[in-house]
């Protein structure tokens, strides 16, 4: 069938099965937008307020499902708008395609309106990017785009279109089914065994998992192997939502703000089975000392993350899943009476500094705060702390609402404390920590699955990109946005307050935005919660509808996410309290 | 060869973009290149890419793998320096004079270098070897008088039948 290079991109997208798109059209899409407009029925695009919003609401969408997200701008501005988004995904291995136009080929080079080279400028942030020259390749080419974004450990790919081979003309026909991934890798079987002697030798094995059991699907293989070799697990950012919060196994996050049990757990253990996980910055500390204590068992589908951050006793590159699998069978089940006595301990160690850090001078005073204290008067058992906002917002959601985040200290305490059931529904940027990603995943996360999200966010953050409330109002998204609202950019006033003498430079917000009236401008509902008894009832409101919620909730701005080990410092530098 | 340098030759496919893709991920993970080649194979969808670069162990396996996970990569190998041949090719002008022709010419000969130009006031030599033979001679010029030169870079191919495939 001879059709346009547009009707030929609607066409390919469909037959690889995306229901649903994000974007923003422009001079360079405009044929792209009118096949879109033809094919309404057949697949739905949503409209961002921005480019950006539109890539995090494809990533979003992606984390939500596991499918491959789809965004498509327009050249030039339209094109960088989206390398934010992008570059997250990327961080996060997170499976998008982005759909940019570009200038007519004769354009190309010559500094055109509205023309970049965004292939050039996305070379390092994507799997891989392609700029379609040949009408005869852009059916194939989408296509390979969708394999490789979904091949191995996931990632973006970009497609450039220039709008002369949206218009020129082609022999089009639809596969039947959507492209397959490459072949994945399996882990060697002398590998495995090796493994599997390791950790019989061990008598302190701790797991630390990443987002690889996440988008490896291998959470069930991942909760018997703890349960058979009785070992505490703990996590990465990534992570989160792997398995079930409340399991008797799971220790939380670790590393810089991760839990003081998990963290400590891991330097007392003498192996650690690293699974889809990259010993990130973040998760190490100064990795010089960071695994002075323990043999390292590394498991990874992508071979480049194997001895990169950190060198392991034993590299195995491999689907995590089918690892697993045939890892589980080669291990006697054992008890470990000793090392869960201590895990235990270690758990009760953690609930003690809880409270002290609670209880703590520092926690009580806004000493050099210049904010006007919206704190003040009000008795400390209706009082809203960032774990009380959670533990309020959560009794109030289903299991199975999706919960994302922006960036930042509210970020930080949501993934600390927030209770997560089922895998999937924990949406974060964790490798590029881009501050205004949560608004676009939340609205793209409930277009994929119909179901509401909570984004939990902070002034700064939401600050960042909160246009999009417009798109959640166009969609009806059933979003519960939770604003911590400190009147400060709280994750580095903490640094600030730690590091650098109480200088709190630009990081006292001074802002008179009243979030309540702008979500209303936007037409969403809002409602401020000073106390916890007005959170309670705001909340119940704002799930029992179905529809944008904005509740913008005060809290001090001397609250501190802990514990803390200091960039670059180890586990004895844990901070746990602020004096 | 110094002792800590590598030569990986890696087979890519011809596409544009791709000498970019394998060059920017050398200089986005910080990773230094002493010098980079390229050109067609015996098969015409592919070129051979041949890069040099110091670093321990360590940095080699780094790179290796992050150049297998780069989509138009299909081939990388480190090559055994002991098991390989290494050449680079030098042209470099030098200046003519009665005084130091004669000097020059013997330099030649025993370099096994030719001349493939001549005027009253310069000429230019080309030399194909390995890079100390390169530097030897390039540093026996300098009294001379170098006007100009310019040097290919190193291209290798392992000995005995083992060859990097273009073919995955």
């Amino acid at each position: 069938m001879l059709i346009n290079g547009a009707k030929i991109i609607v066409e390919t997208l469909i037959e690889q099965g995306c229901d649903t798109v994000f974007g923003y059209p422009g001079g360079q899409v405009i044929n792209l937008f009118d096949e879109l407009y033809l094919n309404r029925n057949r697949i739905n695009h949503i409209l961002a307020a921005h480019e950006q919003g539109a890539a995090h609401a494809a990533d979003g969408y992606a984390r939500a499902t596991g499918k491959v997200g789809v965004c498509i701008a327009t050249s030039g501005p339209g094109a960088t708008n989206l390398v934010t988004g992008i570059a997250t995904a990327y961080l996060d291995s997170v499976p998008m395609v982005a759909i940019t136009g570009n200038v007519p080929t004769s354009l190309i080079g010559r500094d055109s309106f509205q023309e970049v080279d965004i292939v050039g400028i996305t070379m390092p942030v994507t799997k891989h990017n392609f700029i379609v020259k040949d009408i005869r390749e852009l059916a194939d080419t989408l296509r390979t785009a969708f394999k490789i974004a979904k091949s191995g450990r996931p990632g973006p790919v970009l497609v450039d279109i220039p709008k002369d081979i949206q218009t020129a003309s082609w022999d089009f026909e639809a596969k039947k089914d959507p492209v397959r991934p490459y072949p994945l890798n399996f882990a060697s079987e002398k590998k495995l065994r090796q493994a599997a002697s390791m950790i019989m030798e061990s008598e302190r094995p701790y797991i630390y998992f990443g987002g690889g059991i996440i988008s490896g699907k291998a959470s069930s293989e991942l909760l018997k192997l703890a349960e058979k070799i009785d070992a505490p697990m703990g996590c990465t950012l990534m992570g989160l939502s792997a398995v079930p919060s409340d399991n008797p196994k799971f220790l939380g996050m670790n590393g810089m703000h991760g839990h003081y049990a998990s963290s400590v757990a891991q330097d007392e253990a003498d192996l650690v089975i690293a699974l889809g996980a990259r010993f990130s910055d973040r998760a190490t500390g100064d990795k010089k000392r960071f695994n002075k204590n323990f043999k390292i068992i590394h498991i990874d589908i992508d071979n480049a993350e194997l001895d990169k951050n950190i060198t392991a006793n034993l590299s195995i590159e491999g689907d995590i899943k089918d690892a697993l699998f045939r890892l589980i069978p080669m291990l006697p089940a054992v008890e470990r009476p000793e090392w869960d006595k201590r895990i235990e301990e270690l758990r009760a160690e953690e609930a003690e500094r809880l409270e002290r850090a609670a209880a703590s001078e520092f926690a009580k005073k806004c000493e050099n705060c210049t904010n006007p204290c919206t704190m003040t008067g009000i008795p400390a058992e209706n009082r809203l702390d960032p774990y009380r906002i959670i533990d309020i917002i959560s009794s109030k959601a289903d299991e199975h609402d999706i919960v994302v985040t922006d960036v930042g200290q509210h970020q930080m305490w949501t993934a600390q404390r927030y209770p997560l059931k089922n895998p999937r529904t924990f949406l974060t940027s964790g490798g590029l920590g881009t501050m205004g990603y949560g608004l676009g995943a939340a609205i793209g996360a409930s277009a994929a699955e119909g179901r509401r999200t909570v984004l939990f966010t902070g002034d700064g953050s939401f600050g960042m990109n909160l246009n999009e409330l417009a798109t959640a109002v166009s969609q009806n998204t059933p979003v519960v946005v939770v604003i911590m609202n400190n009147g400060v950019l709280g994750m580095v006033r903490q640094w600030q307050t730690l590091f650098f003498d109480k200088h709190y430079s630009n990081t006292t917000l001074a802002r008179q935005t009243d979030f309540v009236k702008l979500a209303e401008a936007f037409g969403a509902k809002g409602a401020r919660a000073f106390t916890a008894e007005e959170l309670e009832k705001i909340a119940e409101e704002a799930f029992s509808g179905n529809s944008p919620f904005v509740i913008d909730c005060a809290v001090d701005c001397n609250e501190f996410v802990l514990p803390m080990l200091p960039p670059g410092g180890s586990i004895e530098d844990i901070i746990t309290e602020i004096k | 060869m110094e002792n800590n340098q590598f030569v990986i030759g890696v087979i890519v496919s011809n596409v544009s973009g791709v000498l970019s893709r394998v060059s920017g991920m050398f200089t986005r993970r910080g990773f230094n290149i002493d010098c980079l080649t390229v050109g067609e194979t015996e098969s015409s969808g592919f070129s051979r890419i041949t890069v040099v670069f110091h670093g321990d162990d360590e940095i080699k396996h780094r790179i290796v793998k992050q150049l297998e996970k780069l989509h138009d990569v299909k081939e990388v190998e480190v090559l055994d320096q002991h098991e390989t041949v290494i050449r680079e090719l030098l042209l470099i002008k030098v200046r003519n004079t009665p005084a130091t022709r004669q000097d020059i010419m013997t330099a030649v000969e025993i370099f096994r270098s030719k001349i493939v130009d001549y005027s009253p006031t310069a000429l230019i030599c080309e030399l194909t070897g390995e890079t100390s033979k390169l530097d030897a001679f390039i540093e026996l010029m300098k009294p001379y008088g170098i006007m100009e030169m310019c040097r290919t870079g190193m291209i290798a191919i392992e000995r005995g039948d083992s060859c990097l495939k273009t073919e995955k």
